[in-house]
């Protein structure tokens, strides 16, 4: 057990902090939701000339090329949110696509799509879940039916955030109905610009149009921007997915949602008394508390086995189930402490926060259904990190792409 | 920067383990509780070969001069296997007493006979990590303890025990001294020996050197984390237990491990309890490096703890179905484990109480 990061690390430290405070004027004061603008742009540039974005994608590809080094990475992180400085685009392309590509793509397109990927030219959607097809992805039903130099695409798919601004998609299709269902998928990258593409904007109950859906009608896509080969598709879809749930469940976010509310507590009155002189409230900020430091150390020890590129086992696969449901926890004590304020949201008088934690609250709830939802998450729990059976197969299962075939 | 344990930790933890998984097996356990032994002087005797009671005791007075990290293992060591030994008490609380406000002589005298484990010390300390329960206190003056204290740690064949008083301070207090008297209590829990200590003009040797109050603090705060890893240990042999089970028990025509229902119980205690265990490092590691935060971890680690250990205790047993409920599975013995780990030294909120004065969120 040892804390302190040493003298090599503490000079990198120091590198990291010279930047960011020669350089705060020039990083961009809003990250859009969808697009980046051309300060974010410009921002991804000078962070990836400095190492501090897409640091360990090999220089040829438009990165950096620094060996991996997941303490330093930690560290740019540490400083950049110490001074409330925003990181690099981590869209969907950069955090997904790349990777994918970097494993499994060929020369030519790893080539053509990473570096304007990672300089934000470039904005891809991810295509993956169907209205029939959400935890059971691999059912997955869009077709891709072969046509001269072509596949000319039919379906349709949900849940595809950023797809109304996307330049480009990475897609599941079923390629070969009549193999089993895992075996007949393939993986397409294709323009969002080419005909037969319609995008309806989706709302949610947060009342925003976070996500889409997409329908494809006769799209063609030459068969050469396949990822991997035919009916490889389940395979590099794994190899995204892995990427997604890192994403997912971040304890850094949960620590700063903490200090909001600690903030909160001593702010707010209930009755002319302060929140945090309420036993009631305090004792459940108290619980929650040390749930956020025990995820946060959680993570300082995931962080360690991946540096000493040991297998944490179990312990990495709950992190997801976790730090979803402990930041979904936060945003409701939230609220209950603001009590009938807790509910103003939109345009309200007397709204704390912007409304964000009713926001939160229900973004939140999103995020534990979405990236593989929580029953899905325990089973992997159970089956991988405990030895526990899988349900029994259905021997329909298999048979499902030829029926949809007939 | 490294947030794990050492290969030298994992080797120590591992010979305990692998000892305690020889000696500490059920129906030695059970032949124990039965026979309400004070502990099991076998199951003792393969520790103190191991070194284990000098664990904190400096090198230069006959111990290993480890940190509470290292107790920490041992101690989820100890409650994986239900041991029934003093360990809390005697090789971590009364070490840190004499280390803390213990004189040199007195440091001389006891150090190196707790750490060979020719001695068994109590505790008495529990009013100031709980509160007091019926009035319990003890006042000193001339030398002279009057008074009780109750839920007594290592209360069972100790030969002397180290008693807090309603100041502050601590004192050195013989087994048999005259006027003290030794009430055992029967908890849930048959594994560990707790007791009530009343005392009538007692005799007692103050530890004096060092600050009483501050050890205290100190003393109870490893106790707190000791009692966390007491739990963790105890809740992963549960958990262990739990999908054995599942693995083997048919119904319906198939193992119910098999079924979502029950595969989920499993996954949310795996996923309940496990952070716990970084949280337990954190708050041992805090104890020796980081002075500021160490009262504070120890807290959150013994009330999350606590609350994790509970639902794993429940959850694990409805998993066994009615054989959880039997004495003959003997799971009962982990499920009473976490139950008196979740009371000593201050039930959860209590603790959490403890927390939010310690952060100046509330007067103490």
């Amino acid at each position: 057990m040892d804390l302190a990061y040493g003298p090599e690390y503490e000079a990198f430290r120091q590198e990291v902090r010279d930047f960011l405070a020669a350089n705060s004027d020039k990083a961009p004061r809003r990250f859009g939701v969808s697009r980046p603008s051309d300060e974010v742009v410009a921002w991804q540039r000078l962070l990836i000339e400095h190492g501090y974005a897409a640091r360990t994608i090999p220089k040829q590809y438009g990165g950096y090329g620094a060996e991996p080094d997941i303490l330093k990475s930690r560290i740019i992180a540490e400083e950049f949110a110490n001074a409330r400085m925003p990181m690099g685009i981590a869209n969907q392309g950069v955090s997904m696509l790349v990777p994918t590509l970097l494993e499994l793509g060929t020369e030519e397109q790893k080539k053509k799509w990473i570096e304007p990927t990672l300089k934000g030219e470039v904005v891809w959607c991810q295509g993956y879940s169907e209205p029939g097809s959400g935890s059971d992805l691999a059912s997955l039903q869009t077709k891709a039916v072969e046509d001269g130099d072509d596949f000319v695409i039919n379906g349709q798919k949900i849940w595809t955030s950023t797809a109304h601004a996307a330049d480009m998609i990475f897609c599941l299709v079923r390629t070969e109905p009549d193999k089993p269902k895992h075996e007949g998928i393939s993986y397409l990258i294709f323009s969002m610009k080419t005909p037969g593409i319609e995008v309806r904007p989706l709302v949610t109950m947060t009342g925003h149009a976070e996500f889409n859906e997409v329908f494809f009608t006769d799209v063609r896509v030459p068969k050469k921007d396949i990822v991997a080969g035919r009916g490889q598709g389940w395979f590099v879809a794994n190899a995204t997915l892995k990427h997604e749930r890192g994403m997912l469940g971040d304890p850094n976010q949960a620590g700063s949602r903490l200090k909001e509310i600690v903030e909160l507590m001593h702010r707010e009155t209930l009755d002319g008394e302060r929140l945090i002189d309420n036993p009631l409230y305090r004792d459940r900020l108290l619980q929650l508390q040390a749930r956020v430091y025990a995820m946060q150390f959680h993570g300082l020890r995931l962080l360690t086995a991946s540096a000493k590129k040991e297998d944490p086992g179990i312990a990495r696969l709950i992190v997801k189930l976790q730090g979803c449901e402990l930041n979904h926890q936060l945003a409701a004590l939230a609220i209950d402490a603001l009590g009938e304020l807790g509910v103003l949201y939109g345009e309200s008088p007397h709204l704390r926060a912007q409304g964000a934690w009713q926001h939160r609250y229900m973004f939140d709830l999103g995020l534990i259904i979405g990236g593989g939802t929580a029953q899905i998450q325990k089973n992997i729990i159970s089956e991988r990190g405990l030895g526990m059976p899988r349900e029994p197969k259905l021997a329909k299962d298999n048979a499902e792409p030829k029926l949809a075939k007939a | 920067m490294e947030f794990g344990l050492s290969e030298d930790q994992k080797l120590m933890q591992d010979s305990v383990d692998r000892t305690l998984e020889k000696v500490s097996s059920l129906d030695r356990v059970r032949k124990s509780a039965e026979a309400r032994e004070p502990y099991a002087a076998d199951i003792r005797a393969a520790l103190v070969d191991l070194g284990v009671p000098g664990i904190l005791v400096p090198e230069d007075e006959g111990g290993m001069g480890m940190k509470l990290l290292d107790a920490a293992l041992i101690a989820e060591a100890i409650g994986r296997h239900v041991a029934p030994v003093p360990f809390i008490g005697t090789s971590v609380m009364a070490p840190l007493a004499f280390t803390g406000a213990g004189s040199p002589a007195q440091q001389r005298a006891f150090l190196p006979k707790l750490a060979g484990g020719e001695a068994v010390a109590g505790v008495a300390i529990s009013e100031r990590g709980a509160g007091a329960r019926e009035g319990a206190g003890v006042t000193a003056s001339n030398g002279r303890l009057n008074g009780k204290a109750l839920f007594v740690l290592d209360f069972g064949g100790a030969d002397f025990y180290i008693v807090g008083d309603t100041s502050g301070g601590l004192h050195l207090v013989w087994g048999d001294a005259e006027g003290l008297r030794k009430t055992q209590l029967t908890t849930i829990d048959l594994t560990r020996s707790i007791g009530e200590l009343d005392f009538h003009n007692v005799e007692a040797e103050p530890l004096v050197s060092g600050d009483a109050q501050a050890t205290t603090r100190r003393m109870l705060d490893a106790g707190r984390v000791m009692l966390a890893a007491d739990t963790l240990g105890a809740g992963w042999r549960m958990i262990e237990k739990a999908v054995d089970y599942a693995k083997e028990r048919k119904q319906f025509g198939r193992v119910i491990g098999s079924f979502q229902a029950v595969k989920h119980m499993c996954a949310e205690m795996a996923s309940e309890l496990e952070p716990g265990r970084s949280l337990i490092w954190y708050a041992a590691h805090a104890f020796d490096e980081i002075p500021a935060e160490s009262s504070l971890m120890a807290a959150h680690a013994k009330a999350h703890l606590s609350e994790v250990g509970r639902f794993v205790a429940r959850t694990a047993t409805e998993v066994h179905g009615g054989m959880g409920f039997t004495d003959l599975l003997g799971l009962h013995y982990w499920f009473k484990r976490i139950g008196l780990d979740r009371q000593l030294l201050g039930s959860p909120e209590r603790v959490r109480q403890d927390a939010a004065i310690l952060q100046g969120w509330t007067a103490a």
